[in-house]
């Protein structure tokens, strides 16, 4: 049986071998015909020799998540072969250089095995050794084209666009898809069981990693300066965010930079000078891993208890230490969410598509702004770093940045005494003013040290109080000014919480638990502190499940913490091992939940 | 202990500078510091240079670390905002802010704590960047807050209160700042005003990193026999080598050196500094020989005092980025925002 747009293929590469252009060339030529696709880079810390793969997932009915096992499989590694043999679903494809042959204890009789010589067919057309290196990769592109039943045009019209100027290239890569695609027509069964089909399920939408979109999110919202230190998997941030400035940020006469980009000496310094820029009105943001989150942790504590705005990028990585710095997790949530010693907390945003990332970012900056605070946006490698479907960005031009409460001249003419943490309106926020903004009034001292309302040193027991209780009472302040979560109801007596890149796997795992008569209502945490809808969502379900990609279960401490909700009340799903977590996963550890327990696998409306 | 705010009265007589401000409106609160401490001394002669600079105090912005040295920017512009950061990160929130507003005169106060032990790694990068800022380092050799530690500044011999020796080499900020490209190095003693101030006024105008490493004796933990840091070892000790003048515009050139003894070098206000050798073997221009000169001294047990170097036309940090002109945080929104269009054809590059 033939089925169409919905499978998952896997590149089994060596890192360095120029197969990460090829592999994103097909997943863009099954995107432009019409199919929702996204992609996963499975890389190893490594510049050149290790292991690498690179997974489409297409999919009609938009499932996202990761799989266990992979319908088409091109292994093109021999140093994990036999691995990758054996990740193929029985039925599935294996694709192989056949030019060498293969030890016999490989061989799979449930699945369709494809050889093409592609060492030969190159060996037999170019001569220049990196040429020969780099087109082994464009030749199973080509072959796949004929495999899948591909419109090979799409194919073609890419490389040409993507050579656009370097003209030359255009044809020697179009004569290796040929040799693949030829190849394929004459000698192997084509098209396969698996195939694409041109439709229209794109639409308007969008092809993109969530750090371009955080950098692009970070221009909108008006960011002028990025200081960072190089990190995986954050470090794209930075280099997108340059990417773009450099184009949409410098003045068309005078060739100047509205923007500036500092790569810092260490994480410290990086998060230093954003909140240096944060206290003069600019604004600024880093963009760090849990490493670099570690460091930053003195001067968040600073900015929070001197009220400087600062906005902090956490593309999340596998910990701890160096960890599996190539690896995807949710583990910095509690270590963000309390980042610095002493009472201190701080307002995390929570996006899990790169459209949201585009838009948290941007909203990231009114907030910092209106809140006088950081704000860290939290993401991960699996979102940050691999190309995923997404609506496409949007922006409002009638839209005003929220400067927040600044003080300007006229302003401070009008005020008898001036005092930067006097609660004024009454929602814990007080005036800030610029340095330079007047002679003779609104100037303050910034200070990490207790101060009263006037921004005047004490050590008095009342003032310290006064101060860190209208603290709180802005951190409610902060609650309202908080996206809110994304509730569904299914008729389920049961809820399921999860948030970020959880949310991926998440359709079709509810999905397959609804199609096992598990219906569980669903709540998408966005943001933090959280908003009422999280404590009536869990007050509504007699069981809740609680998604994350962490060890501890850290963001049901988290609510437990912000919330006073009895952590009992809350069942972990937790996956950590550094992959993104699956719908399978999900969907056997729910399953084994109602199992063990005895449950009855009733929806509401059946009972 | 709060704060204690000077009095508002003003004698009639008190000088007034060219934009009508006397030495008055450059003070701030009372230093909570040890009486005698060298710090205060540096903090009046900040007020005095700031003054006769005739630079309206609101158009200075403090920034410090953490230690003693760290909270005398309360004591000097009260007027001009300040921010006391974390211990050893006041370059990051200096460049921070110099990048937000290229505007503003940015004096940086630190302590040899601060910037030769925990915060060394900002110091030599600030430099490498090139923030246009006055940069003061309080230099007394110890950590007078925890009670008296030895400091990395510290000469290896020099004893403590209690007759125990430092065993450990000294990091020399001057050095430092020459070799990593800083392009006005200066040293200075806390007890020679006339000498700190000129080198204060000149490094707020000098566009570029200024570097200033005033030894400022602690009365309390280090200002005894058989410490190099003693108001007495440092005034035994000290060589000048290079004088600096800054002449105002307005000013008459009072004083004609000898020729060949001094450099008239013109300053982006339209002042010139001058600078006399008072060694002939000095030479403030070049970055290696003054280097070696200073690093010798001190072999010696000499401190060489004075503009030690200088480097005329120097480039800053936003010279660097080729940033706009106007300040990034007096950009308007649509100087920042690419707007709605743009973000069309970017989706379609995304397509």
């Amino acid at each position: 049986m033939t089925s169409f747009n919905e499978f998952v293929i896997r590149f089994a590469n060596v890192n360095g071998s120029g197969s990460a252009s090829a592999n994103g060339m097909f997943a863009k030529a099954v995107f432009r015909m019409g199919i929702p696709v996204t992609t996963r880079n499975i890389f190893p810390s490594n510049i050149q020799g290790l292991p690498t793969w690179f997974e489409v997932r297409a999919s009609a009915r938009e499932y996202f998540g990761r799989r266990d096992k992979v319908d088409i499989m091109v292994a093109m590694n021999a140093e994990t072969y036999k691995e990758d043999v054996n990740r193929l679903e029985s039925g599935g494809y294996l694709i192989y250089d056949s030019t060498r042959g293969r030890p016999r204890e490989l061989y799979r009789d449930d699945v369709h095995e494809i050889g093409i010589p592609i060492t030969k067919l190159i060996l037999a057309e170019f001569s220049d050794p990196k040429q020969r290196q780099l087109f082994k990769n464009i030749v199973y592109v080509g072959a796949l084209s004929a495999l899948l039943n591909m419109e090979f045009d799409v194919l073609t019209s890419m490389v040409a666009s993507q050579y656009r100027g370097k003209d030359k290239l255009i044809q020697p890569n179009i004569h290796a898809l040929e040799l693949g695609r030829n190849y394929a027509l004459k000698y192997l069964p084509c098209p396969m069981d698996i195939q694409v089909t041109r439709v229209d399920l794109v639409g308007d939408r969008i092809l993109v990693d969530g750090n371009e979109a955080a950098a692009l999110g970070a221009i909108y919202g008006g960011a002028t300066l990025c200081a960072w230190y190089p990190i995986t998997p954050s470090t794209s941030v930075a280099d997108a965010y340059e990417k773009h400035a450099s184009r949409l940020r410098v003045d068309s006469e005078t060739k100047k930079k509205n923007f500036a980009i500092i790569q810092a000496e260490d994480e410290l310094s990086a998060i230093g000078m954003v909140i240096g820029a944060g206290w003069n009105g600019a604004r600024a943001f880093t963009a760090t891993s849990g490493p670099g989150i570690s460091l930053m942790n003195e001067f968040l504590g600073l900015a929070y208890f001197a009220e400087v705005p600062a906005v902090v990028f956490d593309v999340q990585r596998a910990g701890p230490s160096t960890g599996m710095p190539t690896r995807t997790q949710q583990s910095d949530i509690l270590s963000v969410a309390f980042a610095s010693h002493g009472d201190t907390k701080h307002p995390i945003l929570l996006p899990a598509t790169p459209k949201e990332c585009f838009d948290f970012a941007a909203d990231a900056f009114d907030l910092a702004e209106r809140i006088q605070s950081p704000v860290i946006v939290m993401t991960d490698l699996e979102l940050g770093m691999n190309q995923t479907l997404s609506e496409p960005f949007q922006w409002d031009d009638a839209r005003e940045y929220d400067r927040g409460k600044v003080l300007n001249f006229e302003d401070l003419e009008q005020i008898e005494r001036y005092g930067r943490y006097v609660d004024v309106d009454g929602d814990g926020i007080g005036y800030r003013t610029l340095p330079g903004t007047h002679p003779t009034k609104g100037s303050f001292f910034t200070r990490g040290s207790s101060r009263n309302e006037w921004a005047v040193y004490t050590e008095d027991a009342q003032s310290y109080i006064h101060n860190m209780d209208r603290l709180n009472k802005k951190w409610e302040t902060i609650r309202s000014l908080m996206p809110a979560s994304e509730v569904e109801h299914r008729n389920g007596r049961a809820g399921i919480i999860y948030y970020g890149t959880t949310t991926t796997p998440m359709n079709e795992s509810l999905s397959l638990l609804d199609e096992n008569g598990i219906a569980l209502n669903s709540l998408r945490i966005r943001s933090y502190p959280f908003g009422p809808e999280v404590a009536d969502f869990i007050d509504a379900h007699e069981k809740i499940f609680l998604v994350e990609q962490n060890r501890d279960a850290q963001m049901k401490s988290l609510i437990s913490f912000d919330l006073g909700i009895d952590p009992k009340k809350i069942v972990s799903i937790l996956y950590y091992g550094g992959f993104s977590i699956s719908a399978d996963y999900i969907v056997e550890e729910v399953t084994e939940h109602y199992v063990v327990n005895k449950l009855p696998r009733l929806r509401e409306v059946e009972s | 202990m709060t704060f204690v705010p000077k009095p508002k009265a003003r004698h009639p007589l008190l000088k007034t500078n060219e934009i009508g401000l006397t030495r008055r409106d450059y003070e701030a609160i009372v230093s909570t510091l040890c009486a005698g401490c060298g710090h205060d001394s540096v903090s009046a002669a900040v007020i005095q240079a700031c003054h006769e600079l005739s630079i309206p105090p609101h158009q200075f912005a403090k920034v410090s670390g953490i230690g003693c040295s760290s909270k005398t920017p309360s004591y000097f512009l009260g007027n001009a905002h300040g921010f006391n950061s974390v211990h050893g990160r006041m370059p990051s929130i200096a460049t921070g802010a110099y990048l937000a507003n290229k505007e503003l005169k940015y004096i940086g106060i630190s302590g040899d704590g601060d910037s030769a032990s925990i915060g060394l790694g900002q110091f030599a990068h600030i430099i490498r960047r090139k923030v246009d800022m006055c940069y003061i380092v309080d230099n007394n050799g110890t950590y007078g807050l925890t009670k008296g530690q030895f400091s990395a500044t510290n000469d290896m011999g020099s004893t403590s209160k209690r007759g125990v020796p430092n065993l450990y080499a000294p990091i020399d900020l001057v050095s430092l700042a020459i070799q990593l490209g800083a392009s006005f190095v200066a040293r200075s003693f806390s007890g020679d005003k006339q000498q700190l101030i000129p080198l204060i006024k000149a490094a707020v105008l000098h566009k570029g990193f200024a570097f200033i490493d005033v030894i400022s004796p602690c009365v309390m933990f280090n200002n005894h026999e058989g410490s190099t840091k003693s108001y007495s070892h440092v005034r035994n000790h000290t060589e000048p080598v290079v004088d600096a003048n800054l002449i105002m515009p307005r000013d008459e050139i009072a004083v004609e050196y000898e020729e060949g003894t001094t450099i008239s070098v013109p300053m982006h206000d339209g002042s010139k500094l001058q600078l006399r050798k008072l060694s002939d073997s000095y030479e403030p221009n070049d970055r290696v020989s003054a280097l070696t000169y200073v690093q010798k001294a001190q072999e010696e047990g000499e401190i060489v005092t004075g503009l030690l170097f200088l480097e005329e036309d120097a480039v800053d940090c936003h010279d660097i980025l080729g940033t706009s002109d106007t300040p990034f945080n007096g950009l308007a929104q649509e100087n920042l925002c690419p707007g709605a269009e743009k973000l069309v054809q970017i989706n379609e590059s995304l397509r």
